[in-house]
């Protein structure tokens, strides 16, 4: 998560950025000692759920409104591979991932025929599909009850400790996250977020718009797919709550209570709605709908640029001497809550 | 042909709610281009509205359909005053993530308050069947489908056959030009929020007799409903109508001939229509 920090800090003395690099990664190393170590694992696979989510709004400009169809029916599908196959738990995730990726191009194809609020409708719709297929197609999927049992299996190794599998399972986030930020920083990443501010001179410029949208949204669901497939192995089960609508939802949250755009601000924002529902469930407070719906009112209405979009503002106000931000930079543009001025998903108004 | 007959019959009484439904989410966004997630969480609170009232104030179904409806017109607009105009300024999507907190935190309430099994509503007006020649038909489902029909088409001469129509109108589409001619739009939009979830509290009462009543009602229908406003074109009211009838009863043929594809034909239908005419049935193709 500090690999954002370290570019936004691109300018300053080197070891600043390896510092927080390093302080990232060792945070990353001890959460299983400070955490319940099953709800450390759990905010590594929601918090590479929201970074891909990210990727598609707050780098593309596409609010998806459907990505529990990507990371449900992953956490389906690798819930079947490791249920039947016997294979590592990594072929497992791995194939859940390929399957998001394959659901997601026709989506995908169909959905970025609109923009706006109409991508959102049209990938909920989807969405909702997967989940009516999920509950009828029982024999596969076992409808209401789920996949039940889903083995964390690793020749060589017993992973049935969740504080090791959190280990086992720290390396696919890493390498998802690092694909994620290597996308956003390429020459690909450049010409969706220049999709997302102006798309018709883009394509003037001879890019067709709609192949780079629907080759991010599959990215991203493949991403989202990772998390899922390592979410279902961490809890044995995959359900319909993976591919319900407020699982979309809740990945939405996540991602705007961290920031819009700021990539790391997503885990941070995963952490603590996670942390933040197993503190109530630990209270004996069950309404989880209530306090998503109620940080989406709160966060939209006072609270736009998130977490993260906070903190580099402030960072920013203290350190008035620091290099102006790279133009392509584009944690911040989308972020300006309340402007006008700017691009991206804050200001398009119409 | 009889069974044919029924089930189309069948279709068009579902139809009848999406076409309500849609109906207030078109005229909403028309006027304010912002999608209400809550539309469903809405329904359901009229359709406990009319439970409420029966089991806690004995008010019977006439005059549920009267308060309810009233009421939440008011609810609407106190929430339009005190949240959804903040963001009208931004990118409708941030209107559409505030609605969608908005239904979380509806649905959840009312099942903590009630819990989520269904609420039975036995003050249906009439019960009984009429004959409709080839079969006969329950009552109630005919009279929904008829107060569906007359609705629609009364909101439909509101606005193309009076002055508050043309006004509401033309702020829809030439909002400045509507402005420069001394005309107050903004007046409009509250009240017109209003309107449209009066419309959905109506359809929710409506629903309350033959329907399951519980927390998670809305939230089914909506996104049907959504998939019908994307085959529609969500900026025509009239798309917006026609569609909701036409997929009701296309829906239930589906129930009839491959019950398999019972839940998901709405959405291959919209993937259909996506594929041919991305801009929906009746919509006209806009970068929104």
């Amino acid at each position: 998560m500090i690999l954002a920090l370290v570019h936004r800090l691109a300018g300053r003395p080197a070891w600043i950025r390896w510092g927080l690099l390093a302080a990232g990664l060792f945070l990353a190393a001890v959460l299983p000692w400070v955490l319940y170590p099953p709800v450390a694992t759990d905010i590594l696979c929601w918090g590479l759920f929201a970074v891909a989510f990210d990727l598609l709004l707050g780098h593309a400009g596409l609010l998806s409104f459907g990505h529990a169809a990507f990371w449900g029916g992953s956490a389906y599908v690798t819930g079947l591979i490791a249920l039947h196959s016997g294979l590592p738990f990594y072929a497992a995730v791995l194939g859940g991932a390929v399957a998001a990726a394959l659901l997601a191009l026709p989506i995908g194809y169909l959905a970025v025929r609109r923009s706006g609020i109409y991508f959102a409708m049209i990938t909920l719709a989807f969405a909702q599909m997967v989940y009516f297929v999920a509950n009828q197609w029982s024999a596969v999927t076992g409808g209401e009850n789920g996949l039940q049992g889903i083995p964390r299996t690793l020749p060589g190794a017993d992973l049935s400790d969740a504080f090791t599998f959190y280990y086992a399972a720290l390396p696919v986030v890493l390498l998802g996250l690092a694909a994620a930020h290597r996308i956003v920083r390429s020459p690909f990443g450049r010409v969706t977020a220049a999709i997302r501010d102006n798309p018709d001179r883009v394509r003037a410029l001879g890019y067709s718009a709609d192949r780079y949208k629907l080759t991010v949204f599959t990215a991203s669901a493949f991403l989202s797919g990772l998390a899922g497939g390592l979410f279902a192995v961490n809890h044995g089960f995959a359900s319909l709550q993976e591919v319900d609508w407020t699982t979309s939802g809740k990945v939405v949250v996540m991602t705007v209570l961290g920031g819009i755009g700021t990539l790391w601000g997503s885990l941070v924002g995963a952490a603590a709605i996670v942390r933040l529902e197993d503190w109530l469930s630990t209270a004996g407070f069950e309404q989880t709908d209530l306090v998503t719906g109620g940080v989406f009112i709160v966060v939209v209405l006072l609270f736009r640029q998130g977490l993260w979009g906070t903190a580099t503002h402030l960072l920013r106000l203290r350190a008035p001497s620091a290099p102006p931000e790279e133009p392509e930079a584009d944690a911040e543009s989308p972020a300006h809550a309340g402007g006008g001025g700017g691009r991206g998903f804050t200001a398009r108004a119409k | 042909m009889t069974s044919f007959l029924q089930q189309l019959f069948n279709g068009l009484v579902s139809g009848s709610f999406y076409a309500l439904l849609a109906l207030g989410l078109a005229v909403i966004f028309g006027m304010l281009r912002v999608v209400n997630f809550a539309h469903g969480a809405l329904y359901m609170l009229g359709a406990f509205g009319a439970v409420v009232l029966g089991d806690d104030a004995g008010l019977g179904f006439w005059w549920a359909l009267l308060l309810v409806p009233a009421a939440l017109a008011v609810a609407g607009m106190a929430m339009e005053r005190l949240l959804v105009q903040r963001l009208t300024a931004l990118d409708p999507l941030y209107n559409f993530l505030l609605t969608f907190g908005i239904a979380l935190v509806c649905q959840d309430l009312l099942r903590m308050k009630y819990g989520s099994h269904s609420r039975p509503y036995d003050r249906a007006p009439f019960g009984g069947t009429v004959d409709l020649g080839l079969f006969d038909y329950p009552r109630y489902q005919v009279f929904v489908l008829a107060v569906s029909v007359v609705v629609c088409v009364a909101v439909w001469l509101l606005l193309t056959r009076t002055r508050i129509g043309t006004v509401v109108r033309a702020s829809t589409e030439r909002p400045e030009l509507t402005r420069a001619f001394g005309i107050d739009t903004r007046r409009w939009v509250t009240p017109v929020f209003g309107f449209g979830v009066a419309l959905a509290g109506l359809a929710g009462v409506l629903a309350a007799p033959m329907r399951a009543v519980n927390s998670d009602m809305g939230a089914d229908l909506i996104i049907t409903v959504f998939a019908v406003v994307v085959i529609g074109g969500l900026g025509s009211v009239f798309g917006s109508v026609v569609a909701g009838f036409a997929i009701g009863m296309i829906q239930a043929l589906g129930n009839l001939y491959v019950p398999v594809l019972s839940q998901t034909s709405v959405y291959l239908l919209m993937a259909v229509v996506l594929l041919v005419r991305p801009a929906g049935l009746f919509g006209k193709e806009e970068h929104a």
